[in-house]
C-alpha cells in the first residue's frame, strides 16, 4: 500500500486515534490505553499485518514521554510508526507489546532500563545494562556527575 | 542485579540434575564481554539468558551533545566490523533531512565501500567461525585476504577499521589514484581464494555434522524477534534493506538477495559466504564506471536538522542497522537511537540452541556473528 492508502485504511480502523502522513512513514498516534488493542489490530489485520517491529524505542519530551515502534509488513511491505505518550512524564507506563512482537521483550527491558518507562504486563523487566541504583540517563533531568553530558 | 534474583527469575523451579553455567564474560567463543547464563542438563542445554552491558558506552547519550559530523565519528564504534555502513547510515539519514542530493560518484564509491566493509567482516566472520568449531587455519586464510582490504582502505581513508570516510554530503577525501587498480587486483584474488573456503570448511564432514540440523530457527521466529541479515535469510526472511529500501547506488546494480529455508546454522554459515560472492559482483559493476564529478557537495559549516523525526535503514554485515534522530533543529540532535542488528539477533538465540549440546552452543553463536559493542552501544 502506498503511504496514502495506508492512511485511509488507519483511519477506518482506528477512529480513536490521529494518523497522518510523516516525512517519510505515516504516524498513528493512539491513546496509552489503546496500545495493546491497536497493537494486536496492527498485527493480525490481514490488509495491514505488521509482524516486523524493527525499531522500539522512547523518546523524552518536556511535556511527556512518548513511546515510537517502527512496524513493517514483511507481507505488503509497508511501514507505519506507532506513537503512544505516556500519561506522567515522571512514573510513565505503558502495556506491553511482547506478546505481539517477541523481540519487544528486550526493547523494552532497554528503554526501562535507560528511560524508566514501566511496562504493564511484562514478564521480565529488569534493567538491563545498569545497576539498579542508577538514574535513567536518556531522561534530559539526569545529572551525570562525572563527565557531564549535557545539551 | 544481584545473582539470587537473576537465578530465581531465569528458571521456574531449581532441578537438582539441573545447573547453572555462566559462559563469559571473559570466554573466548563470546568474542567479546557477552555472558550467557545457561541452564544445563548435563551436556544438554535447557536455557539460555543473555546477559549484557559489561561495555555499554552510553553513545546514544554522548551524541545528544555531539555535532552530526561528530556523531558519525562515534557510529564505527558500535559495529567495528560494519564501520563503513554506520557511518553512512547517518550521513543519508541527515542528507535526506535536510534534502541534499549527493554527486552520483558519491553514490558509487559508498556502495564500494560498503561492500569491500560487508567483504572484510565476512572473512573475519569466517575465520573465527572455523576457529570456534577448532579449526585453526581458517583464521589464518582468512586474515590473509582481509588484509588486502584493509590495505585498500587504509590507501584512501586513512584508517583500517573505524574508516569516519563518509561525511554529511559526501566522502572526506576523493579515492586514491591506486584504488580502481587495487579493488579489481583483489577481486581477481579472491576469487580464486573462495573455493579454498569451500575446500576447507564447507565441505569438511566434520562442519556439517556440526552444522546441519542445529540451531533451528523459524520464519515466524526469526521474523518475531527481528532476527535481520544472513542470520534472518537463512530462515528465509527477506529482510534485505539492500533490496526493499535501496539507497546509494544500489538500485542501479543487479544481484540477488540470498535466501534459504532450512534456517539452522549450515544455512547461516552458506549465505554468508554467497554473500561475499554477490559482494565482488557488485563491486564489478561498479568499479570501472564510477562517474566523473565531485566527492562532496558543500554543506553549511554547522549542520543544523530541521525539526521533525528522521529515520534511515541500511544493511550492515550484520543485518537491518537503523538511525533514528529525533531534532529539535538545534546542531546537535534532540534524541539518537540505534537499532544495532547484533542486539535483536542476539535475544533469539535461545530460540535456536534450546535443547542442544553446549558445544553447539558455540557454534550457533558463531553463525550469529556477533559484535558486542554493537549490542551494548
Amino acid at each position: 500500500m502506498t503511504n496514502e492508502e495506508l492512511q485511509a485504511c488507519l483511519t477506518g480502523e482506528f477512529t480513536n486515534a490521529e494518523v497522518k502522513i510523516g516525512k517519510q512513514y505515516v504516524e498513528i498516534l493512539v491513546n496509552a490505553e489503546e496500545l495493546h488493542d491497536a497493537a494486536i489490530k496492527l498485527s493480525t489485520e490481514p490488509l495491514l499485518s505488521f509482524d516486523y517491529l524493527f525499531c522500539l524505542t522512547g523518546v523524552d519530551y518536556p511535556e511527556k514521554m512518548q513511546m515510537v515502534y517502527h512496524l513493517e509488513s514483511t507481507k505488503h511491505r509497508h511501514t507505519v510508526v506507532l506513537k503512544v505518550n505516556t500519561a506522567d512524564r515522571v512514573d510513565p507506563v505503558v502495556d506491553t507489546v511482547s506478546d505481539v512482537w517477541q523481540t519487544a521483550k528486550y526493547h523494552e527491558r532497554e528503554v526501562y532500563d535507560l528511560l524508566g518507562v514501566k511496562f504493564n504486563k511484562h514478564t521480565d523487566l529488569r534493567r538491563l545494562f545498569l545497576d539498579d541504583s542508577w538514574g535513567f540517563p536518556l531522561r534530559k533531568d539526569y545529572k551525570d556527575e562525572v563527565r557531564i553530558v549535557e545539551r | 542485579m544481584s545473582e539470587t534474583k537473576e537465578i530465581i527469575i531465569s528458571s521456574d523451579k531449581i532441578h537438582t540434575d539441573q545447573y547453572l553455567v555462566n559462559m563469559g564474560p571473559q570466554h573466548p567463543s563470546t568474542h567479546g564481554v557477552l555472558r550467557l547464563l545457561v541452564r544445563l542438563e548435563g551436556e544438554i542445554v535447557h536455557h539460555i539468558q543473555p546477559h549484557v552491558g559489561y561495555i555499554h558506552s552510553g553513545i546514544e547519550k554522548m551524541c545528544e551533545s555531539l555535532s552530526y559530523p561528530q556523531v558519525i565519528h562515534l557510529t564505527d564504534r558500535m559495529d567495528y566490523l560494519s564501520a563503513h555502513m554506520n557511518n553512512e547510515a547517518v550521513c543519508l539519514c541527515v542528507e535526506n533531512a535536510l534534502q541534499v542530493e549527493v554527486p552520483d560518484r558519491v553514490k558509487y564509491i559508498r556502495t564500494i565501500m560498503d561492500e569491500l566493509t560487508r567483504l572484510a567482516s565476512h572473512q573475519l566472520w569466517w575465520c573465527v567461525m572455523g576457529m570456534d568449531l577448532g579449526a585453526l587455519t581458517t583464521f589464518f586464510y582468512g586474515l590473509r585476504d582481509r588484509e588486502h582490504i584493509l590495505d585498500i582502505f587504509e590507501e584512501t581513508c586513512g584508517a583500517r577499521m573505524t574508516l569516519n570516510y563518509s561525511v554529511p554530503g559526501g566522502v572526506m577525501f576523493d579515492i586514491h589514484p591506486n584504488f580502481q587498480k587495487r579493488v579489481k587486483e583483489f577481486i581477481t584474488e579472491f576469487r580464486k581464494k573462495l573455493p579454498e573456503y569451500d575446500e576447507l570448511l564447507t565441505g569438511n564432514v566434520i562442519f556439517q555434522e556440526r552444522t546441519n540440523d542445529i540451531g533451528y530457527l523459524s520464519l515466524e521466529d526469526a521474523i518475531a524477534w527481528g532476527v535481520t541479515g544472513p542470520s534472518g535469510r537463512g530462515s528465509g526472511f527477506s529482510c534485505d534493506v539492500r533490496k526493499h529500501n535501496p539507497y546509494s547506488a544500489y538500485p542501479l546494480v543487479q544481484f540477488e538477495e540470498k535466501l534459504d529455508t532450512k534456517g539452522d546454522s549450515f544455512a547461516r554459515y552458506r549465505l554468508r559466504i554467497e554473500e561475499m560472492h554477490e559482494s565482488l559482483h557488485i563491486i564489478e559493476q561498479l568499479i570501472d564506471n564510477i562517474p566523473e564529478g565531485d566527492y562532496a557537495v558543500k554543506m553549511k559549516g554547522v549542520v543544523k536538522l530541521p525539526e521533525g523525526e528522521f529515520y534511515q535503514r541500511v544493511e550492515s554485515a550484520r543485518g537491518e542497522f537503523g538511525v533514528y534522530i529525533v531534532s529539535d533543529g538545534k546542531k546537535n540532535p534532540y534524541r539518537v537511537k540505534f537499532r544495532s542488528p547484533g542486539f535483536s539477533n542476539l535475544f533469539a538465540l535461545n530460540k535456536m540452541a534450546a535443547g542442544h549440546k553446549i558445544a553447539d552452543l558455540v557454534a550457533i553463536m558463531s553463525t550469529l556473528d556477533l559484535v558486542i559493542p554493537d549490542i551494548d552501544r
